[in-house]
């Protein structure tokens, strides 16, 4: 049995901030993290691991300092950590992301066959929930999105069965390996490492692999691969602060005026929030 | 599968680092255990290092891309009254050149995760996020290891170094040290203030590369023991001020309502004029002095820095304390492993090696400075005021003649610290630090 989860490093989005000069993503100070979603990846593949025999690859297309967070998947569990690094994979979309990552899988399964490959369900910088989709597209695995459960996994059947999350409800399938799976947050609370687990990690080295240990077409990679332009990032200006009452100055006219100005907008409530949708739209327009 | 090391350090501030890089040079296996998400998350100093004491561990620091704020080519001290204050400065061009980086302002986020990364380099395992509950002793009573908060947490080792800085729930737990006194252990409060680059330089009259140190005594600590700096990074201010930990407690005094009143004393307030703040911290100091040093050494452990309260208040020296002793634990440890011998009295060299050090020759030196502290708190409360009053009568041009207004200065600063306390007050300052 081969797992194979797919890890993005990703700017911690809980402290970025926006240049409003250039409206372009501040990364200085701002500190990189392993993706949240590919941590539950990672949970759910060494949960698997320790029910059944198996093998756990972790693959990451990123500069040298996204080795740290291939470090941090060896640390929980996962075998090996393959670091994909070349200035020719730069200013990839999910195209030529999916594309670099499939052919990183192929050679993995050359390997040691590939059964199952697990990625979380999207990155917190782009949101695209694109990648995953694309590479099972790309390897002709099964695809399978916002996974919420694992209920069972019979290798010796080549069959898995999920729970997955759509608009009204939950469905639970059946699937043939190989599959690809996209996995939710609460799929699965990530562990700390232990005191080994985290030592062992930071003694091993991590394997770095060229476009050329992968066997990529340089016309399907990095900026040259991906179709995808982005012309203008914007930011929602902010809101103004509504008006003040000083309650000091007359308790009950400052409530009196508070009400009739919420009323006032419940009642008239098309308008105003079209307008401002329209100007926000507008802002967007073209990205 | 317990996991073994042949030296432990806890800390990876400049104390434990500075050992794991000495002791991993050497091919010793070594083990620094740090709480924070990475090293410099959780430190804090006024931030100004000293060169000499850093290229003791990493002699070409400069070249090796070490985060550097500014070099520090001016110091100055003022002696502040509510709204104003003395002045005294000393710049010399040799630090510009010759002795450049003798002392420099860093970051300690970036500094410490730098330092850190020199100790990896030479073969050191620097495990964060990684807190020490308790040490781990054998049958016979001697320590043999350190318990971490994680699973299969153990960590067994020959010998320990406790660089844990001055609040640690490890020495509280275990005991391999006191509890410092609230007396011996003062509270300061940072604040990172931004500002562009050339407004620094251009306010400090500094070029891009070189910046100023203040530091502030007087009546801005609010009559507690206690200092105030300001020091330049490359687009921020350091600004720090603190007090002794039971004046604060008696005083009642809110350390962010020091710090704001800090802000807005006139000399500080032009300085920081339009500046962002962009963080808040808090730090304790060790400021016992020499004679609540704790015993450093005992079987199987040393203990270095801010941990050991090696800290000189007055020459605003505890990184530099914290590396040095790093240094000569080190150094230590590497002897007691050639003799395979971890005992209390092979460790003892230790104390030797630190009482032949500047670090416990200042300590020493300065040993009655604390106490000096704690009698005169005029030092804090009038005598500001009044020297202040003094001057300002005399700079007022008002067709009083001077030695009118000398005597009245006179009987001002005299009503208020009698002269026979003020001698007293000159002989015991020089006496504290003869």
């Amino acid at each position: 049995m081969h797992i194979v989860c797919c890890l993005k490093q990703v700017p911690d989005t809980a402290d970025v901030k926006i240049d409003s000069q250039t409206n372009t993503l501040i990364r200085e100070g701002v500190e990189s993290i392993m993706n949240p979603y590919d941590l539950v990846a990672v949970e759910t593949a060494v949960r698997l691991k320790e029910k059944h025999e198996c093998l756990i690859s972790a693959v990451c297309m990123g500069p040298a300092q996204a080795e740290s967070i291939l470090r941090q998947a060896l640390s929980l569990g996962v075998d090996k950590g393959i670091l994909l690094s070349d200035r020719a994979f730069a200013g990839a979309d999910t195209l030529a992301t999916s594309y670099t990552l499939a052919q990183a899988v192929s050679m993995l399964d050359r390997q040691h066959q590939v059964d199952l490959i697990i990625c979380g369900k999207q990155a917190i910088d782009g949101d695209t929930a694109q990648t995953g989709p694309g590479l099972a597209t790309r390897l002709g695995f099964a695809l399978l999105t916002y996974i919420t459960g694992l209920e069972s996994f019979k290798p010796s059947q080549r069959k898995i069965i999920v729970r997955r999350k759509v608009e009204e409800g939950q469905e639970v399938l059946e699937v043939n390996l190989p599959a690809l799976i996209t996995v939710e947050l609460d799929l699965a609370r990530p562990r700390r490492a232990s005191l080994p687990g985290l030592m062992k990690s930071l003694r091993r080295k991590i394997e770095v692999w060229d476009k050329n240990a992968i066997e990529a077409d340089a016309e399907q990679l990095g900026i040259k691969g991906s179709p995808t332009w982005v012309r203008r990032i914007g930011v929602p200006s902010p809101r103004a602060g509504g008006p003040t009452f000083n309650a000091a100055e007359g308790l009950q006219d400052a409530v009196d005026r508070s009400l009739d100005i919420l009323f006032q907008d419940f009642f008239t409530a098309d308008e105003p929030g079209v307008a401002e949708g329209e100007e926000h739209g507008k802002k967007f327009q073209g990205n | 599968m317990t996991e073994s090391c042949e030296v432990a350090i806890v800390g990876a501030g400049p104390a434990g680092i500075s050992a794991a890089c000495i002791l991993a040079d050497q091919g010793v296996e070594t083990v620094v255990l740090e709480r924070g998400e990475f090293p410099g998350s959780k430190n804090i100093s006024g931030g100004v290092l000293y060169g000499h004491d850093l290229a003791g561990i990493i002699p070409d620091f400069a070249r090796q891309d070490c985060p550097i704020e500014r070099n520090i080519v001016e110091s100055r001290v003022w002696y502040a009254s509510d709204e104003g204050g003395f002045s005294l400065a000393y710049r010399d061009a040799i630090f510009k050149e010759e002795r450049r980086l003798n002392v420099f302002t860093v970051g300690r986020a970036r500094f410490d995760r730098w330092f850190a990364r020199q100790a990896e380099k030479k073969g050191a395992l620097v495990v964060c996020g990684t807190l020490a509950t308790d040490l781990l002793r054998n049958k016979a009573g001697r320590l043999g290891g350190v318990r971490t908060d994680r699973e299969l947490g153990d960590l067994k080792a020959r010998v320990i170094l406790l660089a844990d800085g001055i609040n640690s729930p490890l020495a509280a737990k275990t005991g391999f040290r006191p509890d410092p006194a609230p007396e011996h252990v003062a509270l300061a409060v940072k604040e990172i203030i931004e500002l562009p680059e050339e407004i620094i330089s251009e306010r400090f009259n500094v070029s891009d590369e070189d910046g100023v140190s203040i530091e502030i005594l007087g009546s801005v600590t609010r009559g507690m023991n206690g200092v105030g700096a300001l020091y330049t990074n490359k687009k921020s201010l350091s600004l720090v001020i603190g007090g002794n930990l039971r004046d604060f407690a008696e005083l009642k005094l809110k350390p962010y309502e020091l710090i704001e009143e800090f802000k807005a004393h006139p000399m500080v307030a032009s300085l920081i004029k339009d500046g962002v703040p962009r963080e808040y911290m808090a730090h304790w100091l060790p400021e016992g002095g020499y004679e609540h040093v704790p015993r450093l050494f005992g079987d199987g452990y040393l203990i270095a820095g801010d941990s050991g309260m090696l800290f000189n208040a007055l020459h605003r020296e505890g990184s530099n304390m914290a590396m040095v002793s790093g240094k000569l634990a080190a150094e230590t440890i590497l002897q007691a492993l050639k003799k395979d011998d971890f005992s209390e009295e092979s460790l003892s060299i230790y104390q030797e090696k630190l009482k032949e050090s500047f670090v416990l020759k200042d300590l020493k030196k300065y040993r009655r400075f604390p106490g000096f502290l704690r009698k005169h708190r005029e030092i804090f409360t009038d005598l500001p005021l009044s020297l202040s009053m003094a001057a300002r009568d005399m700079l007022t041009v008002d067709g009083v003649d001077k030695k009118t207004k000398q005597s009245r200065s006179w009987k001002m600063i005299k009503s208020k610290t009698p002269l026979l306390r003020l001698a007293r007050l000159l002989f015991n300052a020089w006496r504290s630090v003869k």
